[in-house]
C-alpha cells in the first residue's frame, strides 16, 4: 500500500510548483513508510508525489513510474492481483516492461485498453495517472471502495490525494465541516459518497473514474453492484453452485497471497475469517499467523471461539486485548486517521490490531469484510425478510415475534414485547414496496441522534438525508428482489462509506499495514449477485450457500454458531471510570457553544445519564460518540489548523496539547529517514 | 403532585434531553412518539423500583402501566396503595 497525492492545473495558465507537491507528503507517511517519489510535468501541467509502503517488487516498484518514452506516468496506492496474467497479455501485443511490479501494468494496460484499463484491472485501487501526449489526468478508484482517493478545487489547482490530511497544507484556510456530511453521519453512519465530513473536499466514489481534461472535471461509473432484474439468477444445484463458490474464493485468496512479503490473516472467530484461514491453508503450507482482538467485556468478547479455530487449523496466534481504558484513550488518534465524525468506537481496536501486526513484523494481512453484504450475513437482512412477511398481514400476532429470534434481548421485555416490536419495527409497514424499506428502522433510530443538533445547525439542513438518498437510487433497483435491494443498500451506505475507509483502510494504514478482502473480489460479487436470495437466506439462516460451501473444512461449531456482530465498548469505555480529561474539555459547554454543532445543554443531560451509567439506548451511544467525534474533528481540523498541518510535515502530531489525556499517536515511531526522488 | 414532577423530570431529562416543560404533555405515549427504544422500558422499570422502592413484575411491564406520564403515575399509585 501507499500514499497517493498530486496538483494538477486547471487553466491554461497555471503552473504547478515542486515544493507544494512535497508539502503533501508528509501526511501520506504512514501509508508509505518506505520511500517517496515526486514528478513534475516540464510544463508545470501536473505534479504527482507518492509514498511507497514496498511489498512487490521491493527494488523495482519506485513511483511515480512512467511508460517507455515517459508519456504516461502512474501514482498508485493498492494491488493489481492479476498483474502476472495482465503482464503476459499486453508483452504479447509488444509492451515491453521494465520492471516486475504491478505498478507498470497499469501504465501498459492504459496504453492498450484507454480508459477500459480499469475493467480488466483485479485488484484494490487508488490511481492517478498522467497522459502527457493527450494532456489529461485520470483518477481512478476500486469497484468497492478499499482504497480511498480524495480531491478539492482550489483555486486554479485540483488537489488530490489518499487522505483528506495531505490536502490541508495547500488550503488557504481551514476546511469547514459540512451540515449536510452530518445529516447523512447522523442517519447513515458515514457521509455518502463523494461527500466527506467537510466543504468542498470529495472523494472519488467507488467503481469511478475521474477525468480533468481541458480544464473539465467529468466523472463517469465503470462498475456497480447489480443484481437480477426478472429472475435471471444462476441455476444449478445448491451443491454445484456451492462448489463453483468455493472455486472462485479460492481463486480470489490464491492471487491474494501474492506478495514478496510475510502475508498473516485477521481471525475474529466468526464464519469468514475462518473460512479465509481455511482457505489460505488449501494454497500455502507456509506457517500462517493470525490475528485477533479480545475484549475486557464478556458480551463483546469472541476469544473462545478464536482459540478453538486456532486448534482446529493449527495456526500461529496472537491477540491483542482491548480494555475499555484503552478505546478511550485511543479514539482521538482513530478520529484522527479516519477524518470524519463516526458513531461507532468499533474502528479504535482496529487500529491496536493492527499495531499488533506491524510489531509481529508483518505488512500485510487477509480479512473477510464483504462476505455479509455480498452472500448474505447481516442480521439487518433478516429483520427486513421478517418485516416484509410481517407486512403481508399487519396484523398477524405470530409474525412479528419472529424479530424475538433475532434480537434476544427483546425476550426479557416480557409481555410487552409484541407492542415494542409493533412500534418499533412496524414502521413503513403499509409500504412495503418503498425503496429504503429495509434499512428503515437503523436510520429512523439513527436520525434520532440528530435531537442534540444544535438550532443553527437544524436551521441549514433542507431535505432528510434518507429522503434524498431513495430519490437518487439506481432506475432498475426498484425491480430487484427486495433482498438485493437491502444487499445494494448495505453496499452503498455502510460498506464503502463505513467499514471499508474508517473501520479499514485507515486503522490498517494508521500502522502501515495493507488489509486484503479476498470476499470483495469483483468476480465473487458478482457471482453473488446472480444467487437466488434464498441461496443467501435459506430461512433465517445466513450465508446459506457459504456455508454449505465451507462445510467440510471447519468446525461445525463454527458453521452452526449464530453470528455475533462485531463491536466495541461505546458509552462504557468513556464512562465506566472517570473519562480522559479530553472528553471534559471537548464535551464542555464552553467547546459545544464555541464549535456551534450541538446544543449544549442537551448533551450536558447525555452526559448526566451516561455519567450515571444509564445511557444503555443504542441511540444514546452513537449519539454520544457522534458528538465526541465531530467535536475532536473540528478541534484537530479547524481549531488547530495551523497547528495540526505543521506537525504533520515534521511527522508529530501533537495530540497532547488542548489536554495531557491526549496521545501523539500520529508520530511513528517506525518512520527513519525519509528520502524523497525526484523522478 | 411530587410524584408527577418527579418523573416528568426524569423522562424530560433523560429521554427528551431538555428541561423545557412543554416539550412533554402527560398523556403522550413515549413509544408512539419515538422517544425509547427496547432499552428505554428497562431504563424507566429500573428508575421508579429505585426511586419508589417498587418491584415491578413482568406482567406488569405493559403499555397501560409505563407507557405515558399519566400511565405512569397512575400505576405507581395503584402499587403504593396495595404496599400500605
Amino acid at each position: 500500500m501507499c500514499g497517493v497525492a498530486g496538483i494538477a492545473a486547471l487553466l491554461a495558465r497555471t503552473r504547478i510548483s515542486e515544493p507544494d507537491v512535497h508539502r503533501m507528503l508528509p501526511a501520506l507517511r504512514h501509508r508509505g513508510p518506505d520511500d517517496s517519489g515526486v514528478y513534475l510535468d516540464p510544463h508545470g501541467r501536473i505534479g504527482l508525489g507518492h509514498t511507497r509502503l514496498s511489498i512487490i517488487d521491493l527494488a523495482g516498484g519506485v513511483q511515480p513510474m512512467p511508460n517507455e518514452d515517459q508519456t504516461v506516468w502512474v501514482s498508485f496506492n493498492g494491488e493489481i492481483f492479476n498483474y502476472i496474467e495482465l503482464r503476459e497479455i499486453l508483452q504479447k501485443t509488444g509492451h515491453r516492461f521494465s520492471t516486475h511490479s504491478d505498478t507498470e501494468v497499469i501504465v501498459h494496460a492504459y496504453e492498450q485498453y484507454g480508459d477500459d484499463f480499469v475493467q480488466y484491472l483485479n485488484g484494490q485501487f487508488a490511481i492517478a495517472l498522467w497522459d502527457a501526449n493527450r494532456q489529461r489526468l485520470l483518477l481512478v478508484r476500486d469497484r468497492v471502495g478499499i482504497l480511498p482517493l480524495f480531491y478539492t478545487c482550489q483555486g486554479e489547482r485540483l488537489l488530490f490525494a489518499s487522505e483528506i490530511k495531505a490536502l490541508l497544507p495547500l488550503l488557504a484556510e481551514a476546511p469547514r465541516i459540512s451540515p449536510t456530511a452530518l445529516d447523512q453521519i447522523f442517519t447513515f453512519w458515514a457521509p455518502r459518497s463523494p461527500n466527506t465530513l467537510f466543504e468542498g473536499i470529495f472523494e472519488v466514489p467507488p467503481g469511478h473514474l475521474l477525468v480533468l481534461e481541458n480544464g473539465h472535471l467529468r466523472e463517469s461509473m465503470y462498475w456497480d453492484w447489480r443484481f437480477p432484474e426478472q429472475g435471471e439468477y444462476l441455476t444449478g444445484s445448491d451443491a454445484e453452485l456451492a462448489e463453483q463458490l468455493y472455486e472462485l474464493l479460492a481463486d480470489a485468496t490464491r492471487i491474494r497471497l501474492r506478495a514478496d512479503v510475510p502475508v498473516g490473516a485477521y481471525l475474529s472467530g466468526g464464519l469468514d475469517s475462518s473460512a479465509l484461514v481455511a482457505l489460505i491453508r488449501r494454497h500455502s503450507a507456509a506457517p500462517l499467523k493470525t490475528f485477533s482482538i479480545g475484549f475486557e467485556e464478556k458480551s463483546l468478547d469472541e476469544s473462545v471461539f478464536q482459540q478453538q479455530l486456532v486448534e482446529h487449523l493449527g495456526v500461529e496466534h496472537r491477540r491483542v486485548f482491548c480494555h475499555n481504558r484503552d478505546v478511550a484513550e485511543d479514539f482521538p488518534a482513530t478520529v484522527f486517521h479516519a477524518e470524519t465524525a463516526i458513531l461507532r468506537t468499533a474502528p479504535t481496536p482496529m487500529h491496536r490490531l493492527s499495531k499488533l501486526v506491524y510489531d509481529s513484523g508483518y505488512k500485510v494481512v487477509l480479512t473477510g469484510e464483504g462476505s455479509d453484504e455480498a452472500l448474505g450475513g447481516y442480521d439487518l437482512f433478516k429483520e427486513a425478510k421478517i418485516r416484509q412477511f410481517w407486512a403481508r398481514h399487519p396484523q398477524s400476532e405470530w409474525r412479528p415475534l419472529l424479530l424475538k429470534a433475532l434480537y434476544p434481548y427483546l425476550e426479557t421485555s416480557g409481555a410487552q414485547a409484541k407492542t415494542y416490536l409493533r412500534n418499533f419495527y412496524g414502521i413503513g409497514l403499509d409500504h412495503p414496496d418503498q425503496p429504503g424499506f429495509s434499512h428503515l428502522t437503523r436510520w429512523f433510530t439513527t436520525a434520532q441522534c440528530k435531537a442534540f443538533f444544535s438550532s443553527e445547525l437544524t436551521a441549514t439542513l433542507r431535505e432528510d438525508a434518507a429522503a434524498r438518498l431513495t430519490g437518487q437510487l439506481p432506475p432498475e433497483f426498484g425491480r430487484w428482489h427486495p433482498f438485493n435491494r437491502a444487499q445494494y443498500l448495505e453496499a452503498k451506505t455502510l460498506l464503502g462509506s463505513y467499514l471499508l475507509c474508517s473501520q479499514g483502510d485507515r486503522m490498517l494504514m494508521a500502522n502501515s499495514v495493507e488489509g486484503r478482502f479476498p470476499f470483495l473480489d469483483h468476480r465473487v460479487i458478482e457471482f453473488a449477485n446472480r444467487l437466488r436470495p434464498r441461496l443467501k437466506m435459506r430461512a433465517l439462516n445466513e450465508k446459506f450457500l457459504l456455508k454449505q460451501a465451507m462445510a467440510t473444512y471447519l468446525p461445525r461449531q463454527i458453521i452452526e454458531r449464530h453470528k455475533q456482530p462485531y463491536r466495541a465498548p461505546d458509552i462504557p469505555a468513556f464512562f465506566s471510570g472517570r473519562p480522559p480529561a479530553y472528553v471534559d474539555e471537548l464535551l464542555s459547554e464552553e467547546k459545544l457553544r464555541c464549535y456551534g454543532y450541538f446544543d449544549a445543554k442537551r448533551v450536558s443531560f447525555l452526559l448526566n445519564k451516561a455519567r450515571r451509567g444509564s445511557a444503555i439506548a443504542y441511540k444514546d451511544n452513537m449519539a454520544l460518540v457522534g458528538i465526541l467525534s465531530t467535536q475532536l474533528c473540528h478541534n484537530y481540523f479547524i481549531e488547530r489548523f495551523s497547528q495540526t498541518t505543521r506537525e504533520m510535515s515534521e511527522h508529530l502530531v501533537d495530540l497532547s496539547r488542548t489536554s495531557n489525556a491526549y496521545q501523539a499517536n500520529y508520530s511513528p515511531l517506525h518512520f527513519g529517514k525519509f528520502p524523497v526522488h525526484r523522478r | 403532585m411530587l410524584i408527577k414532577q418527579t418523573i416528568r423530570r426524569y423522562i424530560l431529562e433523560n429521554f427528551l434531553f431538555t428541561d423545557d416543560e412543554s416539550a412533554l404533555q402527560d398523556g403522550d405515549s413515549f413509544l408512539a412518539a419515538g422517544m425509547i427504544d427496547s432499552t428505554g422500558v428497562l431504563e424507566i422499570t429500573l428508575f421508579i423500583e429505585e426511586t419508589f422502592g417498587l418491584k415491578v413484575k413482568d406482567d406488569e411491564m405493559l403499555p397501560e402501566n409505563l407507557d405515558s406520564v399519566d400511565n405512569l403515575v397512575a400505576f405507581i399509585q395503584r402499587k403504593q396503595v396495595v404496599a400500605a
